[in-house]
């Protein structure tokens, strides 16, 4: 049986001789920037600029406030028991309306989120959902626990996300 | 005894028992909803299905008695076929209501839906409406959609509660359940029903909505509404009670528990009386001080009377360990024989079911424990009248408010020169108080009750107080108590600063020179043993979860009132 000989094989800093002389490596570099110049532009000037995600995008979770001003969650905790981070809060109470369950207290705990969107996919009612919204910065622990005030969003500025969960979810 | 064969195995029975009795003797669950241990036979719900071989269809396990040489199965395709149907049809009705159904993660008919159901269903007309959110009685709620009309709480109204006041209306899939014209569904076990709903369509008003089942934690405890010591379970969240749930125990309470101990013995808890801090009399106003700080004051207080001056009241409420250490401190640290319990007896609460008249859980506990007055000393209505007289000058107090039991004594209690209180909550005692030490109360702390029937049951704490740690103390932990942080508002619950008696009652002895010393009710226990005949060989593994018979003879003797 014959042996195979390995094959030297050439390793990345074995430069051969143009290389090793400098000069046309520069050149190449250089024409690299200048064709790159001409090409469109992939950077943006944020936060002059903002960046406009697309529904797959997942951003903070929000709760879908509905047109008459309810919001859409029965309090059905599954977000909270769901969220491996421990982020989300829920108490749950009585209300006349048909639901008879709505979240009297509602808190997602930003610091905790990790975006994973495990709470929208777990919710029964569609009431929790990601957005589009990145921005978020707090100077305490405090402000990063978010009430139902910073998480009612109108059903309509939703629409983007909720298409797109009917279609892939 | 008699065998018969069950899915290929050989089980005993005992004559006259059914095929799911027998086959519950021996651990293994055949389905059920309609069925429940302590109630008639009904067999309406069709979910316990089985085959018995030469029997021309399948049988109901719950009706059929089991007999000798019988082959039964429980797991073959038809069994399973039955299994399945009879899901499909309970669930055609049934709404999708789990999302804000309280009975969501404890209920009989999602486990099944998960266990014997195919988990599909053919039905897509319109389901049955019915009325929701019925209030059958001041405690109870009804949804009819979700009634899977098993009939039990009829059942139990009638054979447990002895008190008709539910039936089924209607025919075919419109069958609803009412409270007969003109009645409430009031009495004083409705809440049990509650319980034995296998599904969410009873749930009590008083937690409806409060908490989901998964983010609880329970911990095994002692009812003390009344002496018989029904065996229960404490449900918290966040360090709050949100409810307490009968524990099966045959000797004591069976599966239940009413209404009045269910709601009425954890509100004090976390209410906003509770003593949060020992507090000292300064110029008629109460200042919160630190435990050292109102030891030192109580020792200095009590080292001004003789021992004729001082009497002491120890508690039905409080625990044998308890009791144990306020006999011994009124013994040999203050030498006092005047030392007594108040009793509360009310015979109207007494009924041939559960309730007792005593409405104390410890009552004979504290008696063998040691409260009770030396030969030469005095009983309550002897300290009250000392008092009257102003022979007796100080009063040590421990949990009960005797200006409650005794109003007529206001004048003669304010009268006195010292009132030490240990107390749970402000209360009228405690309004007059020179010195209050803050009690644990039941939920808070170790230690046996002993019952109406010289029972001697165990109470965990449920709760934690200020120098307690959930996870350092062995408590049970929900997945909350587990992972939260003290920056979650969902952990952060209020911690009250407060202490066992016994525990109280050792720092006042040692301030006075005194060597009773113990780290832990349970080492309190084991002296008891030692000491007291009636809890001989008793420790807190002998009585475990279930309770123990403290020695008959003497809790015969020991006569209560």
């Amino acid at each position: 049986m014959e042996m195979e000989t390995p094959t030297k094989r050439r390793r990345i800093k074995d430069l051969n001789f143009w290389e090793k002389i400098y000069v046309p490596e520069i050149i190449k570099g250089l024409a690299l920037t200048f064709r790159t110049m001409f090409k469109p532009k992939f950077t943006m000037e944020y936060p002059e600029v903002k960046f406009e995600p697309t529904g797959s995008y997942r951003g903070r979770p929000v709760l879908v406030q509905e047109e008459n001003g309810v919001e859409r969650c029965v309090a059905c905790g599954l977000c909270s028991r769901v969220c491996p981070a421990l982020a989300i809060e829920v108490q749950a109470a009585e209300t006349e309306l048909e639901k008879e369950r709505y979240p009297v207290k509602f808190e997602i705990n930003m610091l905790r989120c990790i975006f994973c969107g495990f709470c929208e996919e777990v919710c029964p009612e569609e009431a929790i959902v990601m957005s589009k919204d990145y921005e978020m910065a707090f100077t305490n622990r405090e402000d990063a626990i978010y009430g139902k005030d910073k998480l009612l969003i109108p059903v309509g500025k939703l629409q983007d996300r909720i298409g797109f969960l009917r279609q892939y979810k | 005894m008699p065998n018969i064969n069950l899915d290929g195995k050989t089980i005993e029975f005992k004559q006259g028992q059914t095929i799911i009795e027998a086959a519950r003797d021996h651990g293994i669950e055949i389905p059920h909803f309609c069925w429940h241990p302590k109630l008639s036979v009904s067999g309406n719900c069709r979910i316990c299905l089985v085959e018995v071989e030469k029997m021309p269809k399948l049988v109901i396990a719950c009706s059929t008695l089991a007999s000798e040489g019988m082959i039964v199965h429980t797991k073959n395709e038809k069994v399973v076929a039955a299994q399945n149907a009879v899901m499909e049809f309970l669930l055609i009705n049934h709404p999708l209501d789990c999302p804000i159904c309280d009975e969501a993660g404890e209920c009989k008919l999602q486990d099944y839906a998960y266990k014997y159901s195919v988990g599909e269903s053919r039905f897509v007309e319109e389901k049955v409406h019915k009325d929701k959110r019925v209030a059958l009685g001041p405690r109870v709620m009804f949804d009819g959609e979700r009634c899977i009309s098993c009939s039990r709480c009829i059942r139990f109204c009638d054979e447990i509660a002895k008190d008709p006041e539910l039936t089924f209306v209607k025919r075919g899939d419109r069958v609803t359940i009412v409270t007969y014209p003109g009645e409430e569904m009031d009495n004083p076990y409705s809440m049990n029903t509650i319980d034995i709903c296998p599904v969410g369509a009873l749930t009590s008003r008083d937690f409806r909505f409060k908490a989901r089942v998964w983010d609880m934690s329970s911990t095994n405890s002692i009812c003390i509404g009344c002496s018989r010591g029904c065996n229960t379970e404490i449900w918290v969240r966040n360090n709050e009670i949100l409810r307490l749930v009968p524990r099966h125990n045959e000797d004591v309470n069976s599966y239940w528990m009413c209404d009045h101990g269910r709601l009425n013995t954890f509100k004090n808890v976390n209410a906003d009386s509770r003593i949060n801090s020992p507090q000292i009399r300064k110029d008629g106003q109460l200042i919160e001080k630190s435990w050292d700080e109102a030891v030192n004051e109580a020792v200095s207080k009590l080292k001004l009377f003789t021992k004729e001056q001082i009497a002491v009241i120890g508690s039905a409420y409080a625990t044998c360990e308890d009791n144990y250490i306020i006999a011994k401190f009124a013994k040999t640290v203050l030498g006092t024989g005047n030392l007594d319990y108040i009793r509360h007896i009310d015979p109207s609460f007494a009924d041939d079911i559960l309730r007792t008249e005593d409405l104390t859980p410890n009552s004979l506990g504290a008696e063998l424990a040691g409260i009770q007055p030396s030969k030469s000393g005095l009983d309550i209505q002897g300290i009250l009248n000392a008092i009257k007289e102003k022979k007796i000058k100080a009063l040590y107090l421990v949990e009960d408010d005797i200006l409650e039991a005794f109003p007529e004594f206001e004048n003669a209690i304010a009268g006195l020169e010292l009132l030490i209180v240990h107390s749970t909550n402000h209360n009228r005692s405690t309004a007059l108080a020179d010195l209050i030490f803050p009690a644990a109360t039941y939920v808070e702390k170790n230690g046996t009750f002993v019952n109406v029937s010289g029972v001697v049951q165990r109470i965990h704490p449920a709760i934690s107080v200020v120098e307690q740690d959930r996870a350092l103390d062995g408590m049970s932990m929900s997945r909350l108590d587990k992972f939260g942080t003290k920056w979650d508002r969902w952990a952060a619950g209020k911690k009250i600063n407060a202490l066992p008696t016994w525990k109280i009652l050792t720092s006042v002895a040692k301030a006075m020179g005194s060597k009773i010393k113990f780290n832990m009710a349970e080492e309190i226990f084991a002296e008891m043993a030692n000491s007291i005949d009636a809890f001989k060989n008793l420790d807190y593994d002998v009585i475990g979860e279930l309770g123990a018979k403290v020695k008959s003879e003497i809790s015969n003797n020991v006569k209560v009132s």
